[in-house]
């Protein structure tokens, strides 16, 4: 199927909602970003919805149940939900481009065309494994802390100053 | 402390409209911007306070450690800072307007001659942008890189090996890189060929905003080309993409006004002279009207048909009479038909003395 703006092949089939009548859309990767984009209000400093329009688009391949499944799914790190990345087209940590990987990769190839990063790259070696870790860490901390069980966290807040060294 | 600085800063023009870069008649200025994010804490929306203090002390612990950056603006945006402050250093690009209306702890390190700003706990934990006025894309890819490798000396960055760069939304990662140009086109509005300009460029894969307004409505005519890719390609190769179709635009653009001055002079040189003259008589008048006039006498100055007046000090005019900056130049918080007045006599003020010599430099 061809695009309907030009003539490349057709890869977004965009269901749009907003007017009196469900209308179809079926555009090339291109024409769909320039579309998404102009139907983005607001004023310019807001960062693009995009990812979060996109990722609503996910739902169109999914059957109902698979994504309920989904979106009930929490980064072990952060503890953001699948449901909630769609909502608010962020992400929580680092980690989140692991734990959904397999949701963000056709996400990522439709925004940029492109999966792998081919630029600059930090001088340090990343300590991927303490960063996360740690990530997850403070946040027990902080619960801990909600349910005042303040032994608990200054376990675990030893632990944060042990991988922080 | 930000106080007197942010005074300072306000009675000098900055370095985005300076109008004294490469091709600056047509080009405003070159931006570039980086997202970064610290490894060891959630993506900003998922920070406790007390994490994005923790942030926040880590980039400024990591920017004081860095002798070249001794000089620095300190602005704690989450502190004290008055709305109208916060606004001020939107008009002047130095915040974005997340910065400036979030909560939470989130501070901007400004260069003092406005050529870089860093902006802690926007979107991202770390938003470090440099502009320069004109076309000037590869110099400012060389500040930046450079800014990015003191800093990543100093920090530890969210990087994944295939992905890049981790920004919050995906729509950043990979380089974390936007390039933008502002260019002024009012021929092209005028002649209404703007649109297609537009469709042009988003069939390139670029994006193009009005930099005042919303969508395709601009109000001054100024609009800013960015990539919309940010993944899969390099940092230079992005910086060309951008950088590669600017003379062909600047070169439609010229054409545009020399087809109008060509079938049109007589009309052109009417619109410009009354809009001229409006600026210079009006007691009361809105921000859009200005902007819109002011766009006609810029192009006006340009084609030779106002005299006597250097776009330098159109491009002054335009930051100015801005809400913010009227209010703080005044020095006093002033309602909408209180800053209609307070624009109109700041814009006869420096329209009309420039008969005695002018306003001269920023």
């Amino acid at each position: 199927m061809k695009c309907q703006q030009c003539e490349k092949p057709a890869t977004f089939h965009i269901t749009e909602l907003t007017g009196p009548q469900p209308q179809e859309l079926h555009l090339c990767e291109t024409c769909a970003k320039t579309y998404l984009l102009q139907n983005e209000g607001g004023p310019p400093a807001v960062a693009p919805t995009l990812a979060n329009v996109l990722a609503k688009q996910l739902k169109l391949g999914q059957a109902a149940e698979e994504l309920a499944k989904l979106d009930q799914r929490a980064c072990p790190k952060c503890g953001i939900t699948f449901f909630e990345f769609r909502n608010q087209g962020r992400l929580g940590c680092p980690h989140d481009y692991e734990y959904f990987e397999r949701e963000l990769t056709p996400l990522i190839m439709n925004i940029h065309g492109e999966g792998k990063h081919v630029g600059k790259r930090p001088q340090r070696e990343a300590s991927q494994g303490g960063g996360t870790e740690l990530i997850r860490l403070r946040r027990a901390m902080d619960e801990a802390i909600k349910k005042e069980d303040y032994e608990l966290a200054s376990k675990f807040r030893d632990q944060i100053r042990g991988l922080e060294q | 402390m930000s106080g007197p600085k942010l005074d300072e800063l306000a009675n000098r023009c900055g370095e985005w409209l300076r109008g004294q870069g490469p091709q600056s008649e047509i080009v405003i200025s070159s931006r570039i911007r980086l997202a970064r994010n610290l490894g060891t804490f959630p993506f900003i929306r998922r920070c406790s306070e007390t994490d994005r203090v923790a942030v926040d002390k880590t980039f400024r612990d990591a920017i004081a450690s860095i002798p070249e950056w001794k000089g620095l603006i300190y602005v704690n945006v989450a502190g004290e800072l008055s709305a109208i402050d916060r606004q001020f250093l939107v008009e002047r690009q130095l915040i974005s307007r997340e910065l400036s209306e979030a909560t939470g702890a989130r501070s901007v390190f400004i260069d003092a001659q406005e050529t870089f700003s860093l902006m802690i706990n926007e979107e991202d934990h770390l938003r470090m942008q440099v502009m320069h006025s004109g076309l000037d894309l590869d110099a400012a890819w060389q500040q930046i890189s450079q800014m990015d490798d003191w800093l990543d000396q100093r920090v530890s960055y969210a990087f994944h090996d295939r992905l890049g760069y981790l920004t919050a939304c995906p729509t950043n990662v990979g380089t974390g890189m936007r390039v933008s140009v502002m260019l002024h086109l009012p021929a092209l509005v005028i002649t209404q060929q703007i649109e297609k300009v537009f469709r042009s460029l988003q069939k390139m894969g670029l994006a193009v905003r009005g930099l005042y307004g919303e969508g395709s409505q601009a109000m001054g005519d100024f609009y800013q080309i960015s990539n919309q890719v940010t993944l899969g390609r390099s940092e230079v190769d992005l910086v060309k993409q951008v950088a590669e179709v600017i003379p062909v635009i600047i070169d439609y653009e010229q054409q545009s006004r020399a087809f109008l001055v060509k079938e049109s002079r007589k009309d052109l040189h009417d619109r410009v002279s009354r809009a001229y003259g409006i600026l210079c008589t009006a007691q009361t008048i809105s921000s859009e009207e200005t902007l819109h006039l002011l766009s006609s006498v810029r192009m006006g100055i340009y084609l030779g048909l106002i005299k006597d007046l250097e776009i330098p000090t159109i491009n002054k005019l335009f930051i100015h009479t801005q809400p913010a900056h009227l209010q703080k130049l005044r020095g006093m918080n002033l309602d909408t038909a209180e800053r209609n007045v307070e624009r109109a006599h700041y814009l006869q003020d420096h329209l009309r003395r420039r008969q005695n010599g002018g306003l001269g430099q920023n």
